[in-house]
């Protein structure tokens, strides 16, 4: 299963209503993902992103279409499916991080291991080894209140990687950062990406942010307006050691 | 559900409980007094029902007394025991022909006035024989009984209750001292252990027992007509055999008295027991009663639980649509809430089961009103607290449960 897509989409809708009038979210969006892309989804805001992301996600469920994840038709499954295919398939990044305040680094790393339906043997370890593959593991026991806003990202994405997920989503997850820590996160998600063959998809709104996925695709209005891959993406380590580079000097 | 995910959610709960602990402890509070209340109000009701058992135990086991009747004589009906009808001998009638009595004993009363040295006192007499202290459960404390010999003889010799002791003597000891009643010369041959107050509120300790004999003489009098008389007999079934006692002498006493079978009894028959087994249901209606207003306030505790579990699940919205983004099932956080609803009560229940025991201590120490807490109501509080954490921990944890994890995520 190291081949082929994961993700199929096929004329996907998602309409709301609200009060009388319904508006369309997605309009009949056909998308094919392949296993290990690093994708990045553009658009101006309403345009369907968070929408189609929501579904990816397992979080919603299309109003017609279908939608399969690594095989496995979700638009039939209950609550309850759908939470046991997030806790075992996807990792979550989100905008503000999201981590429980009153829980220690680990604590919030350990929390998906909590709801998963075979017995985790240690759960300890398993969190202290995602926490090491984002540098955190001395920060363990941390507070995120005593953490930066990219650690505390850091932490969130050791929290995505603990269940070892097939797909990483992360919505704007440098919306709230500055540029270079934000490089230094798109660093991580590149190397998971290309070192643990982890499919990623971004939300963003950045085009510097994009640059760094394989593959952009832009919404507008419900529909995917365009659909490129990148030649070229930019290298996030590189980037890095420039900013260490100019700091030396 | 499994051991690993309660343990977990145990610790969840804990957590956001300690976070909280003022608003904690506030919620607790009105379970705490709840259950306080409920434990000390049925210790307060059980205490009144074990006193009122003890006061029937009192007046001696399987005690059946029969009462001179009323006859009427020229037209006017004169009370209960005013007309003679029992005699000396139908207490002996009743020992030998009805099996079911164990012993029966002929008694006579009337009030007199005692004297010793300085001091008098108003007091009761009660002649009979010897056989009416293990009837009525009467112990001697100090000295001795008379004997049946001292009642063929009509013996001056008295038998003192604790009243009568402490108005005559002041502590000195009465044994062997001579007191006068009506005038009459006694000799004081022993005492009685303290009965305290009968079930009617009498006073069981202001009495003095002498012979039968000597009681009619020299004391009471009595009338010309019929010298053996006597006012009532008791007497003591035997075990389980209350009720057979009854109509074996009721048959007894109507041949004895020649009664006619259109002729109403000239005696009344009373089962002690069944007079008071009636206070002893109002008392278990009180304690009932004490405990369902106590319960009220148990449920307006359950109240504040979950008013406190709505705010709390609503404060942690984010967190749960998180919880749920990472793969939590509706279960799972359902028994988060609960779990947290539940310990609230919980806690509140023991602490308001100790603080119960205490206030029922404080209770008979200073209202001087005997109270029993019982370890079924310990049991049944502790249950029952853990009921209303569940009951109303319920909508709230659902609530939770279900929310739209989208919303949850997105709410601030």
């Amino acid at each position: 299963m190291s081949s082929g897509n994961i993700i199929e989409v096929e004329h996907l809708s998602r309409t709301f209503r609200i009060g009388e009038l319904t508006v369309p979210a997605l309009r009949d969006v056909s998308l094919e993902i392949e296993r290990g892309d690093f994708v990045a989804i553009m658009g101006p805001s309403g345009s369907g992103k968070s929408t189609l992301m929501n579904i990816l996600g397992c979080l919603d469920k299309p109003t017609s279409g279908s939608y399969r994840l690594d095989g496995i038709s979700v638009e039939e499954m209950d609550r309850d499916q759908l939470a046991e295919v997030r806790n075992r398939e996807i990792g979550f990044v989100f905008q503000q991080f999201n981590l429980l305040a009153r829980t220690s680094a680990i604590g919030n790393v350990e929390l998906p291991l909590l709801y998963t339906s075979e017995l985790v043997p240690d759960p300890r370890g398993r969190a202290l080894q995602a926490l090491a593959s984002v540098g955190l593991a001395e920060r363990a026991d941390h507070h995120p209140n005593q953490l930066s806003g990219g650690q505390q990202q850091r932490v969130a994405i050791a929290r995505a990687l603990v269940n070892n997920p097939q797909l990483i989503l992360a919505d704007e997850p440098t919306g709230a950062l500055d540029s270079r820590t934000s490089i230094e996160i798109m660093a991580i998600f590149q190397h998971l990406n290309r070192l643990q063959g982890i499919t990623t998809i971004i939300v963003t709104h950045e085009p510097d942010i994009a640059a760094y996925a394989n593959r952009n695709i832009y919404f507008k209005d419900g529909r995917i307006v365009r659909d490129e891959r990148i030649a070229r993406p930019q290298d996030a380590d590189y980037e890095l050691m420039e900013f260490a580079h100019a700091d030396a000097i | 559900m499994n051991a690993r995910k309660i343990v977990a959610s145990m610790k969840i709960a804990l957590q956001a409980l300690r976070i909280n602990k003022m608003r904690s402890a506030l919620t607790m509070l009105g379970i705490i007094i709840g259950v306080a209340a409920v434990i000390a109000m049925v210790a307060v009701g059980s205490g009144a029902e074990v006193r009122i058992k003890e006061q029937i135990a009192s007046i001696g086991s399987n005690l059946i007394i029969v009462l001179s009747g009323s006859v009427t004589s020229s037209g006017i009906r004169m009370g209960t025991g005013n007309a003679q009808t029992l005699t000396e001998e139908d207490a002996r009638s009743i020992i030998r022909e009805c099996d079911s009595a164990a012993m029966a004993a002929p008694a006579v009363r009337g009030g007199v006035q005692t004297v010793f040295g300085n001091n008098n006192w108003g007091t009761q007499v009660l002649g009979t024989t010897p056989d009416y202290l293990p009837i009525r459960d009467l112990e001697i404390e100090k000295g001795q009984l008379f004997t049946n010999s001292d009642v063929e003889s009509a013996a001056k010799v008295a038998l003192l209750g604790k009243t009568v002791i402490d108005n005559l003597f002041y502590g000195e000891n009465p044994v062997g001292q001579i007191i006068r009643i009506k005038t009459v010369p006694f000799t004081v041959i022993g005492t009685l252990v303290p009965k305290g107050q009968s079930p009617t509120g009498q006073d069981q300790d202001d009495v003095i027992l002498m012979p039968i004999s000597t009681a009619k003489k020299k004391v009471i009098g009595t009338s010309q007509a019929n010298y053996a008389a006597v006012g009532s007999i008791m007497v003591q079934a035997r075990e389980g055999r209350t009720y057979d006692v009854q109509d074996q002498m009721r048959s007894l006493l109507r041949q004895r008295h020649h009664l006619q079978a259109n002729e109403d009894d000239d005696f009344t028959i009373r089962n002690m027991e069944e007079v008071f087994k009636a206070q002893e249901t109002s008392a278990r209606v009180m304690s009932i009663l004490l405990a369902a207003i106590a319960s009220v306030s148990l449920i307006v505790g359950g109240i504040g639980i979950m008013n406190i579990m709505l705010v709390s699940v609503s404060e942690r919205t984010k967190e749960i649509g998180l919880r749920q983004a990472v793969g939590a099932k509706t279960r799972d956080i359902l028994s988060q809430f609960l779990v947290e609803a539940v310990t609230l009560s919980i806690v509140g229940g023991a602490i308001g089961i100790a603080l119960g025991i205490g206030a029922s201590v404080l209770i008979s120490y200073f209202a001087q009103w005997s109270t029993v807490v019982s370890p079924g109501s310990i049991v049944v509080a502790f249950l029952f607290s853990a009921l209303v954490g569940i009951f109303f921990g319920f909508y709230p944890a659902r609530k939770a449960a279900y929310m739209d994890p989208i919303e949850a995520l997105h709410y601030e």
